[in-house]
């Protein structure tokens, strides 16, 4: 095409860019710079400083470690196992389809299954252990993201076992290699961009779910996303807020740049 | 072998148990009318009946539809576009800065989306309601269609616009005539994609969302947060039927429209994160 100018058609697209991803993160970083009474300060940035929100974002990060490494030890022989079956779309298919009930729902379906006198704590009793509360603790924060969460590690992970050249596999098989050997220097840092892209869908959304430690934690765990909302909707400390998200996207960026190249992973 | 392959079957079982054990219980439970999620008295559809007499919540349901259709409608017109603007750019460095961009509403917590568009609202002016969600849902579900759309764009052959142009089309024919029809999987599959992101988006609709008006997911989490009550089982015993109805009807377009490339194979890579 000749790039006569006249490309006014492209106009909403630039515009949407401009508003709606250039213009947000310029906003929030400006306002991360005011404090509640609208007076121009760092002091948002100072306070971010103190034991409390390190302490926060600590936990935050444990909590988002935890949660991608458990969705990964599951996952990944999951994901494996998918691509040995025979009808690997269908199998596939079932895999998804739980990410399309809303994720409130599966949620709230805890509540249930967690609760004083729901079916694990039955169980238990059967057991003999008594009851244990296990709703409002980290654990059940941990299980429930990672039941959410699962499918998507799954995903990225299965296109990249199923880009893999099984001769090489065969190879290392004929060259004499273990099972585990073969795992572990083959297939495994074969699919690496597999498992890096699922890391990725599963670390950044980890460090910011807040409805999952408000329905399930019952706020005895606090993340950095708990503390957004907080700020945001119920102080209305949007300065602070906003400090919390600077914080927050620049550890993303970081991430993301750790990470790199993974982006090719997700497949375009 | 056999064993090994006895193990492998167990685990893969264990973990679709895992998966539907949940949503199965959810919906099991929406018949029962003790009242709890623990025991079972008897069965009812009291719930059902509640739920679908809840004319609030009826309007809730058409809004959240309402929001759908129109902010994916939007939002994949305005990601044709962006795939149009993308494949224009010849430098390769412009372009990867145009699709970075393009990305990052997709890698970005919804928490800091939802915050930062808050305050972007406030600060135009826009009221939170309708309004706010709606722009909010076709600003997220932008940059997914326009990666459903794009790859689309670049396996058609440049040949074939040459050929149209040569052969006297004019511009906007070779646009309607030549590229929508060989990119229109893409825009489908776009199109459902923004659909399926806005239909379970919860946390930036929460931030966005002012007094009065509300969607399924606001809604439901409201009530959640109030602790178990069986309306909220039997609303998603139904929500299940209905997702289930769309993703077969999503399955059979799908197998039809390109069957080389396996039905699921694009979805499933572009299933991102969860909203």
């Amino acid at each position: 095409m000749k790039n006569k100018g006249k490309a006014y058609f492209l106009i909403p697209y630039y515009l949407w860019i401009a508003l709606f991803v250039i213009a947000p993160v310029l906003l929030v970083v400006y306002y991360s710079l005011f404090d509640l009474d609208g007076h121009l300060t760092l002091d948002n940035y100072v306070n971010f400083f103190t034991p409390v929100y390190m302490k926060m974002m600590l936990n935050s990060f444990w909590y988002a470690f935890l949660i991608t490494l458990f969705s990964l030890l599951v996952a990944y022989p999951a994901a494996y196992l998918l691509t040995r079956t025979k009808h690997k779309q269908l199998w596939l298919l079932l895999i998804i389809l739980p990410t399309w009930i809303n994720l409130l729902l599966k949620t709230y379906a805890f509540i249930g299954i967690f609760g004083t006198f729901g079916p694990v704590n039955h169980f238990f009793g059967l057991l003999g252990l008594g009851e244990q509360q296990i709703l409002f603790t980290g654990f059940s924060f941990v299980f429930v993201s990672v039941y959410i969460f699962i499918p998507f590690m799954i995903l990225p992970i299965f296109s990249a076992l199923e880009e893999l050249n099984l001769s090489l596999v065969d190879a290392a098989r004929d060259l004499g290699a273990s099972g585990w050997t073969t795992f572990r220097r083959v297939i495994f840092p074969l699919t690496i961009s597999g498992v890096r892209s699922g890391c990725m869908a599963v670390f950044i959304p980890a460090l910011s779910l807040f409805m999952i430690t408000r329905l399930i934690a019952g706020n005895r765990v606090i993340t950095l996303g708990t503390a957004i909302e907080q700020h945001f909707l119920v102080t209305q400390d949007w300065g602070m807020g906003s400090t919390v998200a600077v914080f927050l996207i620049v550890i993303m960026a970081l991430f993301m740049l750790v990470t790199g190249g993974s982006r090719r992973g997700v497949r375009q | 072998m056999r064993n090994k392959n006895g193990f492998a079957n167990l685990y893969l079982v264990l973990v679709f148990a895992v998966l539907y054990a949940p949503i199965l219980y959810l919906m099991y439970y929406s018949f029962n009318s003790g009242g709890t999620m623990h025991k079972f008295e008897s069965f009812t559809l009291d719930y059902y009946r509640e739920v679908l007499g809840d004319t609030r919540l009826m309007i809730i349901v058409i809004n959240t539809l309402v929001i759908a259709l129109l902010s994916s409608a939007i939002a994949t017109l305005i990601a044709i576009i962006g795939a149009l603007a993308i494949q224009r750019v010849r430098s390769r460095r412009a372009k990867n800065t145009l699709l970075s961009l393009n990305n990052v509403l997709i890698v970005s917590p919804d928490v800091i989306i939802g915050a930062s568009f808050l305050i972007l609202f406030t600060i135009v002016g826009i009221k939170l309601g309708f309004t706010s969600v709606l722009l909010s849902h076709v600003a997220f579900s932008v940059p997914i269609a326009v990666l459903m759309i794009l790859p689309h764009l670049q396996e058609m052959s440049p040949t074939l616009t040459d050929a149209a142009r040569d052969l006297g089309a004019s511009r906007r024919d070779v646009l309607t005539k030549v590229v929508l029809p060989i990119i229109k999987p893409g825009i489908f599959s776009g199109f459902f994609m923004a659909l399926t992101y806005s239909l379970d988006d919860f946390a930036v609709t929460f931030f966005v969302t002012g007094n009065g008006y509300s969607t399924l997911s606001v809604e439901i989490y409201s009530r959640a947060r109030q602790g178990v009550s069986l309306s909220i089982n039997a609303l998603s015993t139904l929500i299940f039927l209905f997702t289930i109805l769309l993703v077969i009807g999503y399955y059979f377009l799908n197998r039809r429209k390109n069957r080389p490339a396996g039905p699921l194979s694009e979805p499933a890579a572009e299933m991102g994160v969860p909203r």
